[in-house]
């Protein structure tokens, strides 16, 4: 952190910061304070720069400043067809990118107008709700880790350890894996992977409460997140917040119950709510929301059924490969999905699912080509970072980091 | 769900007879298409409703046709959770008066949406209480998703440290 | 190693003072881990208990450049956060070394796009680039293992009349 001056910072952001009073720059040494917690910071959770106004100690005024890492997502998809953006859509949110393949996958099936086969909508509900626990257990380590207790954050990533093993079983990499296709899934789940999922979730619970332990009756950890960055339940709608965030507001939406997809319908899991609104009940939201994953993948390895992972429809899904290199006829077929792209028809929709940070939405316009004319991403961690300046008023600057790390941003996803 | 779609173009029907509305449907989803110049006033009239109810603005975005006539089209994604129910708007806005008003006062979520936005295809939003860049450097002239920008960029328009 | 034996005797070691600081230096390199995206997962995971990193002397990860000597620099940089990088390059105390993990650092990766720089050695020296999307930490392991025998060759008296880079305005007071 560093004593900027008029130099350093765009003129617009500085008027932006200074609005509601009569001080200048030079005098906002004597009085009031402009602090710049930068991009490469241990705790902003990514590049994120944030532009405090301080008096004294506590914040009067906050903006965020983003695009440290804008990679150009949207013009990308332009040039690309529906299935090379797939291994882009990994690093969205990299903490669960095989949620992030599974939003993509249903948004170009729902444009074109198929649907994949049960057994590889089951699977993809379990690297889903996989995805939803290595996500949370990376964002209660790292918020854990920012508030003080180092120890929590090595068990976390312990238990992830073996989260990334089954992935490596499944598809051959630990991390940014693509591994859905559009109709279905890229291989079959080998009886290692399933016996090791069962393995996992039997012996998950106890190792949450171990780290429950250490700081359900924490004073320190209570004492530092009680009360602190409360928003209340309309508050949060107006602002658009989505996710572990509303919920800890007590507003029970969750997009597997309201607009359900694959099969959530059939199965039997409770939707986390916390009424307070504050830090410490959006941590108790997400531990509590790995519970009912752990819940969902026992039912879903309970009822998963036999039968292809991937549609048989050649004009838009890519056929099996031993098919391609003896057959005549899968030959063209690939040839042409390849060179020319699965052509949906024109058109444009929206496609949304429950990611672990919030609502991922897909827009989509096609004009018949075999590549997108635009794909706008709604990525969760933009729009809850807008909540940030709403939040902050008023408090000192330890609670910054304790509130940004409640929220839990990924800044690949809201860059884009 | 149907009798919710009939009920909304009844209503928006009944309460603006003067305004040309356009419904089409496609996979299911509703998507109304209406004058740049009613935004605001329609878009409150969906949120205050008591029935429809549509508090959460989940998506505001703008598609560039690269045509002569109406180029671009902004779009808007909106939900109700009290109904389970999303709905698409769209307002054509013109190259040469390329400005629509914001509705960052109806709902908070479009402030910095409209700014990526305005960041991405250089649409101007009235009364926005804070137009500035999203992504881009503030000293960037150019937008970078409108059609004629090129994907690997202009070489010089941001400068690198040097070695 | 030989030393226990030798320490029983008569208790003289007999080296070069530079050997000695080779030696000393290239088992505790500390880093400075430039996290920017995806790869700074695996970095982190690379400290985690599975892929101990702190059994290569590794043991702290400073986030602030003026105790460090290597910097990783983990995850697309692009041109604006070019800038920040190169910043806290030159608050690095001398000597110093640049890891560039992972493909978009070494050639700018599966972004071929407006905003993201192709290649960090544009406007940094590396030492070592490492491929992978992200690369697993066991290579991130092999490349601080390279580095350290980089750093093994390395004579101090290299770095004695190095060149100063223009000195920046950083702050004005």
């Amino acid at each position: 952190m560093e004593k900027i001056t008029k130099d350093d910072v765009h003129p617009k952001i500085v008027e932006a910061l200074l609005r509601d009073t009569n001080i200048t720059v030079e005098d906002a040494l004597e009085n009031e304070m402009i602090l710049n917690m930068g991009p490469q910071h241990p705790a902003t959770h990514g590049v994120l720069r944030l532009l405090l106004r301080l008096d004294g100690e506590s914040v009067v005024a906050c903006v965020p400043e983003l695009g440290y890492l804008h990679r150009g997502y949207e013009k990308l998809a332009e040039n690309m067809s529906f299935y090379e953006f797939i291994p882009h859509t990994d690093r969205l949110d990299y903490l669960a990118p095989m949620a992030n393949n599974v939003a993509w996958a249903l948004a170009v099936e729902k444009l074109i107008g198929i649907e994949a086969p049960p057994r590889a909508q089951y699977i993809r509900m379990m690297i889903s709700e996989l995805a939803r626990i290595a996500s949370h257990l990376v964002a209660i380590g790292s918020f854990a880790m920012d508030i003080g207790a180092l120890t929590v954050f090595l068990w976390t990533l312990r238990e992830r350890e073996k989260i990334l093993d089954i992935w490596d079983i499944l598809c051959g990499a630990r991390f940014t894996n693509s591994f859905t296709r559009i109709g279905g899934i890229a291989n079959d789940a080998q009886p290692e992977a399933i016996a090791k999922a069962k393995w996992f979730i039997d012996q998950y619970e106890e190792n949450l409460d171990e780290c429950e332990r250490l700081l359900n009756s924490n004073r320190i950890f209570i004492e530092r997140l009680e009360g602190v960055g409360v928003i209340s339940g309309e508050d949060a709608v107006e602002l658009g917040l989505t996710g572990p965030s509303l919920r800890g507001s007590g507003v029970e939406f969750d997009l597997r119950r309201s607009k359900p997809y694959l099969f959530y319908n059939d199965m039997d899991f409770k939707v986390v709510t916390y009424p307070e609104g504050d830090s410490l009940a959006r941590y108790f939201v997400r531990a509590d929301e790995t519970r009912e994953s752990i819940k969902i993948i026992r039912q879903v390895l309970e009822k998963m059924p036999l039968g292809d992972i991937l549609l048989n429809q050649p004009k838009k899904v890519l056929p099996k490969k031993t098919e391609i290199y003896s057959k005549m006829e899968e030959l063209i077929h690939d040839f042409m999905i390849v060179n020319f792209g699965v052509n949906p028809p024109v058109g444009d929709i929206y496609s949304a699912v429950e990611n672990p940070k919030g609502e991922l939405g897909f827009y989509i316009v096609s004009k018949g080509e075999g590549h997108p004319w635009k794909c706008k991403i709604r990525s969760p961690s933009f729009v809850n970072l807008q909540s940030i300046p709403h939040l902050i008023k008023g408090r000192m600057i330890s609670d910054v980091v304790a509130i940004v790390g409640s929220l839990d941003p990924v800044m690949g996803e809201a860059d884009k | 769900m149907s009798s919710l779609k009939e009920l909304i173009i009844q209503k928006l029907k009944d309460k603006f007879g003067s305004v040309n509305f356009e419904f089409s449907e496609f996979r299911d989803e509703l998507t109304v298409l209406f004058d740049k110049k009613n935004v605001v006033e329609v878009c409150r009239f969906l949120k205050d409703d008591n029935e429809l109810q549509f508090k959460l603005c989940e998506d505001v975005t703008a598609i560039d046709w690269a045509r002569s006539k109406n180029r671009f089209t902004v779009v808007y994604h909106i939900y109700s959770i009290k109904n389970g129910f999303r709905l698409a708007l769209k307002a054509d806005v013109d190259e040469s008066g390329c400005s629509i008003d914001s509705v960052s006062s109806v709902w908070k979520t479009a402030n910095w949406e409209e700014r990526e936005t305005y960041d991405m295809y250089g649409i101007i939003f009235n009364n926005h209480p804070d137009l500035r860049r999203m992504y881009m450097p503030e000293e960037f002239e150019y937008y970078p998703l409108r059609k004629d920008f090129p994907l690997m960029g202009i070489p010089g328009s941001i400068p690198l440290p040097k070695k | 190693m030989g030393l226990e034996a030798k320490l029983t005797q008569d208790g003289i070691i007999t080296s070069t003072i530079d050997a000695v600081v080779e030696w000393s230096r290239k088992n505790s390199v500390w880093p400075m881990p430039m996290g920017i995206s995806c790869c700074a997962i695996e970095m982190m995971a690379a400290g985690d208990p599975k892929y101990d990193i702190a059994r290569f002397g590794s043991e702290v990860m400073r986030f602030t450049p003026r105790q460090c000597d290597l910097m990783i620099v983990a995850g697309t940089v692009t041109y604006k956060m070019a800038h920040v990088v190169k910043k806290i390059y030159d608050q690095m105390p001398d000597p110093k070394w640049v890891i560039a993990m992972g493909a978009c650092t070494s050639s700018g990766g599966i972004y071929r796009s407006y905003n993201v720089v192709q290649g960090i050695d544009q406007f940094l020296p590396v030492d070592v680039y490492l491929a992978g999307c992200p690369p697993r930490p066991d290579n991130l392991l092999n490349a601080l293992m390279q580095i350290q025998e980089k750093i093994g060759r390395t004579k101090a008296r290299e770095f004695r009349n190095k060149k100063l880079p223009d000195p920046t305005v950083l702050q004005n007071n």
